[in-house]
């Protein structure tokens, strides 16, 4: 325990001393403060904080967890040459990196409500929601990060090529998939199916959670009425809670194999 | 003490390790030589663990290496290219690996007035010359005051008067009975430094023995003649 606590330490120093992170939490801190001023402090700052935070957090995750894996190289083997348990080190770096990037989205986002006096009545559980759902897709793509990393541990280009790839997947692509699946197949009822195939993306997930956290979904007709259903209830808050939680956990695991039987 | 059985490792279609024994008692200076690519890093890595084996045992200081860490609080290690974090300051380095291993780094203050480093401590790594990152990671090897020592080419980067100082460092350690291993392609070097010598080819150990008995087989004053004679004998 000692151990990773000592190299959390460490790459909270490295990172915080790089000084970009703090760039980092500064655009959500002017991003916060801008959407105070011109909307007055409602719900609207946080959807449209939720709605950048959607593309921005997956793609600097992704790119900076891949990105250290090329940059530590040497240090990674300094550190598998010392007495340290290669899963302790492996955590280590992984929350290691994916701490201080929450930290940095959520001292940025949050900064702002200080001198805009308070939070308006009512959005503290909505601030909780779009920040907690930040910090878990910071770790869940700075994991994604770090499995592409290892596994193209000698190709950077296919690494960082395949990273974009995954986060313009997510991001952009797989929407319009499923709007072509709709449009295709638009005679049958496809709500039930487009729930499930939703569900296999994290950042679909997190989109659809802010929608009903902010109770916009009514705007969507029908399929939002649909959705609201499930996701509304507590089975789909748990399922999708749970996916989110999987998301989680599968990049991580694959991420802590390779590391594990990895020759550096 | 260092054994090691049948020690295999590939990387993908490429035999890099072909089957070596080899076993290196305690307190022995141990040289290790071959061309380029002949598995010397490789040999060492596994032994540090970096490199996972695909069979054989490697047994040292009678433990048997299984993915256990722990053996390596007796090993200092200085690799062939020193690259450490730069934003890190020389004497934060020391003192996270210090930390890290919970180690009373017994020689660190030693090591750092041997090689001159103090002036370097407050500086950023980024910044350190080749030179003075060498000397920060044999600093690193030797502050813990391990029973074995891996040098992976020590003296490369370093210039004659570091050099000299390195290798009267390494004098003392072998002295105090230290178990190493030194890749080195500089053969007069070796001669200083060691006593016995393995020579590796295309993944097998050629020749292990004393270095005296290595010029009388082959008819050589100098080190240098008899591994260029091995290496042009065909295999």
């Amino acid at each position: 325990m000692r151990v990773y606590w000592q190299i959390l330490r460490n790459e909270f120093q490295t990172l915080f001393r790089a000084k970009w992170v703090l760039g980092y939490g500064l655009i959500f801190l002017l991003l916060t403060d801008t959407l105070f001023r011109f909307s007055g402090g409602g719900t609207e700052v946080w959807v449209s904080v939720s709605n950048i935070m959607l593309l921005l957090i997956p793609i600097i995750s992704l790119i900076y967890g891949i990105l250290y894996i090329y940059q530590s190289r040497d240090y990674l083997e300094l550190l598998l040459t010392q007495p340290v348990n290669r899963s302790t080190l492996f955590w280590g770096l992984y929350t290691g990196i994916s701490a201080p990037l929450t930290v940095a989205f959520i001292i940025g986002s949050a900064l702002p409500i200080g001198w805009h006096g308070g939070l308006a009545s009512g959005s503290a559980s909505q601030l909780f929601f779009v920040l907690a759902l930040g910090s878990l897709l910071t770790f869940i793509f700075v994991g994604l990060g770090f499995v592409m990393g290892l596994y193209f541990y000698d190709d950077k280009i296919k690494g960082f090529g395949f990273s974009i790839v995954i986060w313009l997947f997510m991001a952009v692509i797989y929407d319009g998939l499923i709007m072509v699946i709709i449009f295709m197949f638009g005679d049958y009822s496809l709500e039930t199916s487009v729930i499930f195939i939703t569900m296999l993306n994290p950042m679909d997930i997190a989109r659809i959670l802010i929608l009903m956290e902010f109770d916009i979904s009514a705007l969507m007709g029908y399929s939002g009425a649909v959705f609201n259903r499930f996701f509304g209830s507590n089975l789909g808050i748990l399922v999708s809670g749970g996916m989110l939680v999987l998301w989680l956990a599968v990049p991580s695991w694959v991420g802590l194999r390779i590391f594990n039987r990895k020759d550096f | 003490m260092i054994r090691i059985n049948n020690l295999k490792k590939a990387f993908g279609p490429h035999q890099v390790l072909k089957g070596m024994d080899l076993n290196i008692p305690a307190g022995q200076a141990t040289g290790v030589v071959g061309p380029n690519g002949a598995g010397k890093t490789t040999l060492i890595k596994t032994l540090l663990g970096l490199v996972k084996s695909d069979s054989g045992d490697i047994i040292i200081n009678n433990i048997q290496l299984n993915g256990n860490y722990d053996y390596r609080r007796q090993i200092g290690y200085m690799p062939q290219q020193a690259r450490y974090p730069e934003q890190m300051i020389v004497s934060e380095l020391l003192s996270f690996i210090e930390d890290l291993r919970g180690d009373e780094a017994v020689f660190k203050e030693q090591l750092i007035k041997e090689f001159n480093l103090e002036p370097e401590l407050h500086k950023q790594l980024r910044i350190l010359s080749g030179g003075n990152k060498q000397k920060v990671g044999a600093t690193l090897a030797m502050m813990f005051n391990p029973s074995i020592l891996f040098f992976d080419e020590p003296t490369a980067g370093l210039d004659p008067r570091s050099s000299f100082i390195f290798k009267e460092r390494i004098q003392k350690e072998k002295v105090a009975g230290k178990t190493m291993l030194i890749t080195s392609h500089i053969m007069s070097e070796l001669e200083q430094l060691v006593d016995h010598v393995i020579f590796i080819l295309e993944g097998e150990i050629k020749y292990y023995g004393r270095i005296d008995d290595l010029l009388k087989e082959n008819r050589q004053e100098r080190l240098e003649g008899a591994i260029a004679k091995m290496m042009e004998e065909p295999a």
